[in-house]
This record gives structure tokens, sequence and C-alpha cells, in this order.
């Protein structure tokens, strides 16, 4: 068991434990001090939260897992309004290519673990509230116990194996979880389980889980993740505040606990439907780097509720805690494992090391050839190996496919800059990691521009991440 | 509504999100025009919208990135009117003239 938590926990009472706390009479007749009362002021007047929202969010506590993109600013919304006790999980250090979104991090702290960074912040904005840090990754093993300790929890991870996790365990332990996901120009938000319900309760409306939205992950080869395909700071920021406004609203107006527990004051007289609990809105946003807000920034999506036959939630369902510390189900392989990737079956002259390629390029030993980068064109636009050509690789299976299709010259696959090479001249493919060039090694050679074996067409191995490694260590990866 | 002749067309908006766009030349939104009823005489549904996209619209020939073994594949929802496909019938469900679909693949990352 982890028991790494490094924060002592000041006061036990504080600590998500009896159950009604944040329902209404406990701590609901405590007076604010002065300090909270000049503090949460501007919050307080607004109509529906008053001082007994306040009080709700002052006994709540809520778990953050990630401290990054979504971590960050989700973290300094829930920190600024006053939510009582803040757990963060991450396992990471702060690097310098995570400060442009991850903005509670800072330069000076570059290298520092993630959690202890962001406290560090969350602590000069507010020093009320009780920070917890739980500084490693979120694990099946750590994860039961981490939960089970906070009211809600929020799902600012960034892989598909982790959300599955925090779902399963969230059913479990019956809390609900505010869900965000950000990559390039897309951002996604949804509140889960909340109001929670038994497992395998189906005789009436409940609120769905992960599992019921998205019922199976996507294979691994279309899933992107920030590090590998980008991501603009305000997108990721945008569903992290929201993931923040979430929480607080859940919380303030106690949406996530029964009925009879939320008390005269909670969301009154509202209908279930009313308040979209049991059939959430899945929130998109879309960022067009080329235009201005138009009418498809925001959708507001309606899902459905708990599905009968949902392996976490549903009925019969057979997933407990015990199964999951124990490897049961294996996330990991779920979502796709850790599977060698596809290679496309070259043969061993076929393919080339980035460093024997710039041994013989620099002994002059190459022909006149072509070498062929078909990364996107933004990474290629911020450094290339001497000589080489764009062409991005979506594009040119497209442009074979076409060819393929409606006929045409097999060589205009190629930029029009390595047409002048020579009939024969030898083409060398080079993308980031070395997997996409295999396919289109294969791919030029089904186009016969091989001609029948008379041109070399050959694959560099490992792509740009070995010539980095291996040739040029000050090359710019990303 | 008199029942569909076979020449009458239904005309709907599909988008695509999430990236998805980028298999169908980096458009977001296409206006298309379909076919009131199929080869035998039945009003058309998702899965003819679908095998409709994947011929006449896709440009980019990475189909299992859109469909695998014949259905959209998993890591995509599909919405009807903003409406999760799940609640509407899936690709049994009969298109209505002005329908909006929406293809939008879910992220992880943060
Ligand atoms: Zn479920």
């Amino acid at each position: 068991m982890e028991g790494d938590t490094r924060e002592a926990i000041q006061d036990k009472s504080n600590v998500a434990s009896s159950r009604p706390k944040n329902g209404v009479p406990n701590g609901s007749d405590r007076r604010l001090t002065d300090e909270e009362f000049e503090r949460y002021s501007r919050q307080m007047i607004v109509p529906g939260m008053g001082k007994h929202g306040q009080l709700r969010l002052i006994n709540s506590s809520v778990l953050i897992i990630g401290a990054g993109g979504l971590g960050c600013p989700a973290a300094q919304y829930i920190a600024g309004a006053g939510i009582g006790t803040i757990g963060i999980v991450d396992g990471d250090v702060v690097e310098p290519s995570n400060l442009h979104r991850q903005v509670a991090h800072a330069t000076s702290r570059i290298g520092m673990a993630k959690v202890d960074s962001l406290i560090t912040h969350l602590r000069s904005l507010n020093p009320l509230p009780t920070y917890i840090a739980h500084p490693f990754h979120l694990t099946a093993q750590n994860g039961a116990d981490i939960l089970s300790r906070y009211d809600l929890i929020l799902d600012c991870t960034d892989n598909p194996a982790t959300r599955y996790l925090i779902s399963d365990l969230c059913v479990l332990l019956q809390k609900p979880l505010v869900s965000a996901a950000s990559v390039q120009t897309s951002g996604q938000l949804i509140v889960l389980n909340c109001p929670p319900s038994p497992q395998g309760v189906v005789d009436r409306p409940c609120a769905p889980c992960y599992r019921c939205c998205f019922r199976k992950p996507p294979p691994p080869s279309a899933n992107l993740s920030c590090g590998e395909a980008g991501i603009m700071g305000p997108v990721v920021g945008m569903m992290g505040v929201a993931q923040a406004g979430e929480a607080i609203k859940i919380l303030a107006s106690a949406l996530h606990l029964p009925q009879d527990a939320r008390g005269a004051s909670g969301a009154s007289g509202a209908s279930d439907a009313e308040r979209h609990l049991t059939h959430p809105h899945l929130l998109i946003y879309s960022y067009d780097l080329a235009s201005a807000i138009g009418p498809y920034t925001f959708r507001a999506l309606r899902m459905g509720g708990r599905k009968r036959s949902c392996f976490a939630c549903g009925e019969g369902s057979t997933l407990t805690l015990e199964g999951i510390r124990s490897g049961n189900p294996d996330y990991v392989q779920f979502c796709g494992g850790l599977a060698p990737p596809p290679h496309a079956g070259l043969a061993p002259e076929e393919r080339v090391t980035a460093a024997a390629y710039d041994a013989a390029r620099r002994k002059q030993e190459l022909p006149p050839h072509v070498l062929l980068d078909i990364r996107e064109r933004e990474h290629f636009s911020l450094g290339s190996i001497e000589g080489a050509v764009n062409v991005p690789f979506g594009k040119l299976l497209m442009k074979a496919a076409e060819i393929q299709r409606d006929g045409g010259e097999a060589e205009d696959v190629l930029p029009r800059e390595a047409r002048g090479s020579g009939k024969d001249a030898p083409i060398y493919v080079v993308c980031r990691r070395g997997i996409d060039s295999q396919e289109t090694v294969a791919k030029l050679k089904e186009l016969g521009l091989d001609h029948g074996g008379t041109r070399k067409i050959v694959d560099i191995v490992g792509g740009m991440k070995a010539w980095k490694d291996e040739v040029d260590p000050r090359f710019p990866f990303l | 509504m008199s029942a569909a002749k076979n020449n009458d067309t239904i005309d709907i908006t599909v988008d695509f999100s999430g990236g998805l766009e980028m298999l169908f030349d980096n458009k977001r939104r296409y206006s298309v025009s379909l076919p009131a009823v199929d080869g035998s005489g039945k009003p058309v549904t998702m899965a003819f919208l679908i095998d409709h996209l994947c011929t006449h619209l896709m440009k980019d020939p990475r189909v299992d990135l859109f469909v695998l073994d014949k259905h959209i594949r998993p890591g995509i929802l599909v919405l009807i009117n903003d409406a999760d496909w799940e609640l509407e019938g899936e690709e049994a469900y009969e298109l209505q003239p002005r329908d909006n679909i929406l293809f939008v693949s879910t992220l992880h990352g943060g």
C-alpha cells in the first residue's frame, strides 16, 4: 500500500469519512471566520450559493488526478473557491514543455515533482484548504485507498487505461466523477456517476459511468496523446476550468447526495431530468485555428443513462475492488496493451539505421538520392535532415490511393523537388519514430516506384527519434 | 408525409469532430444528399449513410480509422441531432430530412 502521503492530515474530521458531513447539518451551523467572509464574499452573494453553499465547499474534499494541462487550471479554481481538502495525484516532474499549458507550475520549479509545484502555487493563492500530496501515479493497487478518502474525483489524466481504472473505482466507491480530455484543438467534458448509485442497480434511472458512455477504448493506432499530437494551452485550460466549475456546482448544491440527504435548501424542487444528472451532456469544444468563434465551437450532446449491460455498473457486474487490486481487469491490455508496433515486413536490405545512413553520407558513399521525410508539416518546419523533402504521411497515402483508383503517374506521390533526382535514384524514407516509414516503403514499392527492384527504397530505422539519439543530440525532436 | 418515392432525396448535415475531420479533407461539416430509399426500396438508415461516407466522402484511405469490421470503430461517438445514437436505434435509425449527424472521436489526452 502506498503510504507515501507526504502531508500530515491536520484535522481528521476534515477528511471524507462520515457520510452526510457535506449534506446538511454537520458543520453547516459553523460560523465563517472573518477571513473566510472576506475571501469568499463575491461567490457567496451569487444567487443559489450563500453561506450554506460555501460551508458545503469548506466541508468537502476533492481529488484531482493529474497535475497537468487539465489539473492545473482545475486546481486553481477548486482552491480559490475554498474546497476544504484538496488531494493531488501525479508521479511526474515539471518539464519546460509543460509550461505553455500547465500554468500553475513555474520556470523556477522545473524538475520539481508536479504535485509539490502545484501545491506551492495553490498555497500562495489560498492557504486555507488542506492540501494532500500523492506524489506517484495512480495504479490499480493504490487507487481504491486514495479515492475512498474524497467526496468527488476529477479525472485530469492523459491515457485511456487510467481513465477506465478511475471510472471503475468511482463506481465501486460510489464517487461522482468529473471527466475531461483534450488534444490538439478539441476538448471534451462530462459529469459521470452523479449522484452515485450502487453497482448493479438498474430498476430506476441512474447516472452513467465512463464505460456506459465509452464502452470500448479506441485502438492504440487511433489514439492521440498530447506529447505526440500537440495541444493548445487555452483548449485544455478551458476544459480544466470547466471541470472545476462542475465540481463546485455539485458540491455547493450537494447534487451528488441522494435527494433526502440534500436537505431543504439543496436544489429543491428540481427533478432529476431538469438537473441533467441521469442523462448527462457531453460538452465538446472545437477550437479552429483558422476561424473565429462559430456555431459549432461548443456543443452539448445528450448521453444515455446507466446501461443495463455495462461491465462496471450494470446488472450482475462482477467487478470488485479486490479484483481490480489483483489485476482483474487488466486495464493496459484492455486499452491495446504494449504490443509491439506493427511492421510492414521489410527485408533487412530495405532498412538502414540512422547512424549507418549518416556515416555513408559523410563518406560520400551514397549516390544522389531522395530523402523523403513524411512527418507532419509542422514537425518538419522545426528541423529536418539536410536535403530532406517533405510529404506528410496522410497526404502520401491519399495521393497513392488516388493513383491506384484513378490511374496516373506513380512518381507523382513524391514532391516536385524530388522528381528530378534521376529515375533510379534511391529513396530513403524517414518519419518520427520509424513506424509510418516502413508502411511508406511498402506502399511506394506497391506503386511500382522500385522499378522492379532496380531502384532501392529504404526505411531509416527508428525515424528522427533515432537520428537524435544516434547522430545529432541537439536535434529538436518533439 | 407520404411514402418516399424512388427519386426522392433526403438532405442532411454530417459533422466530424475530435480529429475525425482529418479523414474527410479537414472539413468539419458536409451537406449530404441521400436517396430516400435504398436499392431494395427501404428507407435509408445510418448504416446506409456510413457506407456512403466511406465510398464517397472519405479522401483518406485509412478507412479502418473510421470503420472496423463494417461497424463504426470503438472510440467514435455517433450523435443523431445531438443525442447519443444508442438512444435512437444506432445503425437501424431511419434518416429524416434535415437530420444532423455528428461523428466525434473520444479524446484521452490532458
Ligand atoms: Zn456503467
